[in-house]
């Protein structure tokens, strides 16, 4: 129960960063970035937190966090390809942009 | 033999899906191992990424390693975004950088594209045959040798053994 709180508590704490990751970073790809990483592992210390502490449905949050492994990068992979065949700008903190200069240059790849 | 290794697979994931969903009961394991059996007879000879697995000891070893390895760069790519989002000169110089893969087989590729993006300031955007476009959330090396021993050597070197 109380290993579970805990648990629970950091998913929270991770979910919580990602939101103001969110809201702190320049332009759309940096904030996907904030969006994955921080809402995966949240989720999957938030449900094995439930999972171990509360319902005691271990396998049932097993298959819930292996689902959310397999889709939420595909998800934000999408989204950022999108994003960036729409040629939403990058932030002007911007150091490279490769698949801009080879769109530019090779139009027959792909 | 390929196409048995796909059936095969396709029946045991689903198994292992209803057991875990529907925990261990003759009725329902008997119904569920049914309803998998049709499934796996429709759709198995369609379900060509279970092909590439390889099934030999070594690959299910570096599987289970793997599984560790990915878990361990998730919680430190977790630490990296925290601790940039929470500091205030906000620190980063993201950009786009290409890399190339050594796997040949579509799930590795799958694979390998969803743990970059899930691991240290990375993010798959883009994906030609063997090059993947990343955003970088901090480059440190923009040509495509240095990119790919930094970003895609951690997890290539077990997902060759594994998919091939």
């Amino acid at each position: 129960m109380l290993a579970g709180s805990i648990l629970t508590l950091i998913g929270s704490l991770f979910l919580l960063l990602g939101a103001l990751g969110i809201l702190r970073m320049p332009d759309v790809y940096n904030r996907m970035q904030a969006g994955t990483k921080a809402t995966t592992l949240g989720s999957i210390l938030f449900l094995t937190g439930i999972g171990i502490g509360y319902c005691g449905c271990v396998w049932k949050v097993t298959i819930l966090i292996l689902f959310i492994l397999f889709t939420n990068p595909l998800s934000s992979h999408a989204l950022a390809r999108a994003a960036h065949h729409m040629k939403i700008a990058l932030t002007n903190r911007t150091v490279i942009d490769r698949l801009r200069e080879d769109e530019a240059t090779e139009e027959d790849k792909c | 033999m390929k196409t048995l290794k796909q059936h095969l697979l396709l029946f045991i994931s689903l198994i292992i899906v209803w057991i875990s969903l529907a925990g261990v009961h003759a009725q329902e394991l008997i119904a569920g191992g049914i309803v998998a059996l049709i499934i796996t007879l429709i759709f198995g000879s369609k379900a060509h990424i279970f092909a590439d697995i390889n099934l030999h000891p070594k690959a299910i070893f570096f599987f289970i390693l793997y599984i560790f390895v990915f878990l361990w760069e998730l919680f430190k790519a977790n630490l990296d975004v925290a601790s940039r989002v929470l500091s205030p000169s906000l620190p980063i110089s993201p950009g786009i950088v290409k890399v190339k893969t050594r796997l040949k087989s579509k799930m590795g590729r799958t694979i390998l594209a969803n743990s970059i993006t899930l691991t240290p300031g990375t993010l798959t955007v883009d994906t030609c045959g063997e090059y993947y476009y990343i955003h970088w959330i901090d480059v440190r090396s923009a040509n495509i040798e240095d990119a790919t021993n930094k970003i895609v050597h951690t997890f290539e070197k077990y997902l060759e053994v594994i998919f091939g």
